[in-house]
């Protein structure tokens, strides 16, 4: 079982396709690591050997930020942002989008689903 | 992102100017600047510089962790008050 940076194991896939499974490893660095550790990217992740695995590991380990640490990262870098009192902080603590996008349409992503507005009209 | 490294920061010639002459003569007094292009730089800090929104100057404190970001970023340039109805909270001008 392939146990790599805490809890990620695709069983069936080839190793070039199950290690972006990992939060931080996309296609580029999974190539990368092959190259790096010598695993012959088309394996199944079930028929690495035990020394591959750990070659893996200890590649991701020492060269990669992934996973938690990677999310913690991210989160401090938005909290840092918002602490700070910017433009962007402010459009993150909307959640709206932070990059100069348009919101009179789109922005789903961010906004998420859609919630009707009515108009609320005028009070005596 | 994507300004030459050659040219370094952008910072208002005259705002820096104000800003080392303040440094001189070891003053703290809010600086005024339309500038919110400028590049915040490690020789303002711990000064206060009141960015314009378009109406009026926002001070903006300086500290060590806004090194790097622009002036504008600090000073919103834009009051949102909610859809609908005009109640008198949404009218009023600050």
């Amino acid at each position: 079982m392939a146990r790599i940076a805490g809890v990620d194991l695709p069983r069936d896939k080839k190793v070039l396709a199950a290690l972006p499974y990992i939060y931080g490893i996309g296609r580029t660095r999974a190539k990368q690591i092959l190259e790096a550790t010598g695993v012959n990217p088309d394996t199944r992740v079930r028929d690495l050997t035990e020394e591959e695995v750990a070659k893996i590991r200890d590649f991701i380990d020492n060269n990669y930020k992934v996973e938690g640490d990677l999310r913690a990262e991210v989160q401090l870098n938005i909290k840092r942002l918002i602490d700070l009192g910017t433009y962007r902080g402010l459009r993150h603590r909307r959640g709206l989008p932070v990059r100069g996008q348009r919101t009179q349409t789109n922005a789903r992503t961010r906004k998420g689903p859609k919630k009707t507005v009515g108009v609320r009209r005028k009070k005596k | 992102m994507g300004r030459s490294k050659r040219k370094g920061p952008y910072v208002c010639p005259k705002l820096l100017a104000k800003v080392r002459e303040l440094n001189r003569k070891k003053e703290k007094r809010v600086i005024r600047t339309w500038s919110r292009a400028s590049t915040i730089v490690p020789e303002m800090l711990g000064h206060t510089i009141a960015v314009h929104d378009g109406r009026k100057h926002v001070p903006v404190y300086i500290t060590e962790d806004a090194i790097g970001h622009k002036l504008g970023e600090f000073a919103p340039t834009r009051t949102f008050r909610g859809h609908g109805a005009h109640t008198h909270r949404s009218t009023a001008l600050k």
